[in-house]
């Protein structure tokens, strides 16, 4: 009995956590600054390739390599990151992370590789 | 690396019995090495590939000793490249990420002014548990060519992000407990009147000193145009008795060039990261101060490999006749991504 509670209370809260984590609260959070910076190569196709290879050196392996998401980790082709956050909120997401949700901060990036990166991630076709 | 590694392994399981199961694997083999090879820190790793479902089910199955080397060579299929500092003491505030495994090995080499050259080494399992906790375990030992080579004893050590976000200064915790003897040389920190006389004493006397540590630091870490600048505090407590002893270390390092290359590179200047690193003792509860302590001054560089290693050298000075006059340290380090993913994959294959 004991048991089944326990699994309950388990199930219950992973749900609390996958709903939390799919509501993309972190969106909320960013500054307004943030929220506003251009990213200095957009429109540069070398920084694509350049992010493209950033992205399956360091993020495919949770993400997946076409960015579709893999089990609990978020598509990168969502409208959430294809269109509701801007290149800004993107670069706040990445230098400091989401520790809570499981998201590493990626400030051991220098700053032109993230922003390679979110050309990359900016270039993807967003899912249907 | 990794079509070798499996030669290797295969070579030992089969060494004993050249039956079935040999016969079983030998048609695979150039398949399997072809395959993995196109792997080797590719961001699809070998549970997506059709050659390690065919190896695990006609040959793997209900084999729990080659399931779990099958295990870490699927795992070597998604090694990448860490975003590692070039230093040997001095932590940064960064921390491994969630599901992550690294794997180094650490070593120093030093010839004391009263003793024979020595070599420590530090067997390092780093693994990410959430995004604000990293928990580390050491294997250390020791090695003096005129004498014997050793265990020493091993160290736990955790360390936690407190802060929800990053800013100008990163504050991390970090807690250790460690079991070693007093014949340890692996020198991962100094502390209190650590010196030059500390490493005098053949093994067999100096492995009879227990030391039954805690340790804490207070790390703090700042990222700023590229340039890394890490701080440590130390305490250190021997649980057998004695003061609070109290040591630093501090560190700059930057990658060679910020922006990465458009097309896949072995040897550019991305790749590299060099910097400085600064450590010692700063005596104890009852005698704090720079007097009888010893410091070490050095640069540092790395490189990470496409293969996802990341070698790391520093040669470092004593700063005073109290120190070591030169320290040489080298490290190696893989990292594993999400290593409990494989193990994932590997409990789905056994339900099918």
């Amino acid at each position: 009995m004991i048991n089944r509670w326990l699994v309950l209370t388990w199930v219950l809260l992973s749900l609390l956590v996958l709903l939390g984590a799919a509501t993309g609260e972190w969106l909320t959070k960013v500054p307004v600054h943030e929220h506003q910076r251009a990213n200095p190569f957009r429109d540069q196709p070398e920084a694509v390739q350049a992010g493209q290879l950033l992205y399956a050196e360091h993020c495919s392996t949770c993400h997946g390599q076409d960015a579709e998401g893999k089990k609990n980790r978020p598509s990168l082709r969502s409208s959430r990151v294809q269109k509701d956050a801007t290149e800004g909120d993107l670069h706040w997401l990445l230098v400091n992370g989401n520790p809570r949700r499981g998201m590493p901060s990626w400030s051991r990036l220098p700053d032109p590789q993230l922003w390679q990166l979110i050309s990359y991630l900016k270039s993807l076709p967003p899912n249907n | 690396m990794v079509a070798l590694l499996v030669r290797v392994i295969v070579r030992v399981w089969l060494g004993p019995r050249k039956g079935a199961i040999a016969r079983t694997i030998k048609p695979r083999k150039a398949e399997a090495k072809v395959e993995m090879q196109r792997h080797v820190c590719s961001p699809v790793s070998l549970q997506d590939s059709g050659v390690l479902r065919k190896c695990w089910r006609g040959v793997l199955c209900g084999r729990p000793f080659l399931r779990l080397l099958f295990l870490m060579v699927s795992a070597l299929g998604s090694l990448c490249a860490s975003q590692e500092k070039p230093y040997f003491v001095t932590y940064t505030h960064e921390m491994e990420e969630p599901g992550n495994l690294e794997i180094a090995l650490s070593s120093v080499s030093g010839k004391p002014q009263s003793a024979d050259r020595f070599w420590g080494s530090a067997m390092e399992f780093e693994y990410g548990a959430t995004g604000w906790w990293t928990t580390e375990l050491y294997l250390d030992g020791v090695s003096i060519p005129s004498d014997s080579t050793i265990f020493t004893g091993y160290r736990w050590e955790n360390r936690f992000y407190l802060l929800p976000r990053q800013h100008w200064i990163n504050p991390v915790i970090y807690v250790e407990f460690e079991d070693i003897n007093g014949a340890d040389k692996s020198l991962r920190e100094v502390v209190g009147h650590d010196g030059d006389g500390d490493f005098a004493g053949r093994n067999a006397e100096t492995r009879t000193e227990k030391k039954r540590e805690l340790e804490f630091k207070l790390i703090l870490g700042s990222n700023f145009k590229g340039w890394n600048i890490s701080e440590n505090i130390i305490a250190e407590k021997n649980l057998g008795g004695g003061p609070w002893e109290f040591g630093y270390a501090i560190a700059a390092s930057r990658p060679l060039k910020l922006l990465a290359s458009a097309t896949k590179c072995t040897f550019c200047p991305e790749k590299f990261a060099a910097g400085v690193e600064m450590y010692g003792g700063l005596g104890d509860r009852y005698t704090l101060g720079l007097h009888n302590t010893s410091h070490y001054f050095g640069p540092a560089i790395n490189w990470k490999s496409p293969g996802g290693m990341t070698l790391s050298f520093s040669p470092q000075f004593g700063l005073n006749d109290f120190s070591v006059p030169r320290l040489y340290r080298f490290g190696v380090s893989y990292e594993i991504n999400q290593v409990f993913g494989h193990l994932g994959f590997l409990r789905s294959r056994e339900g099918q």
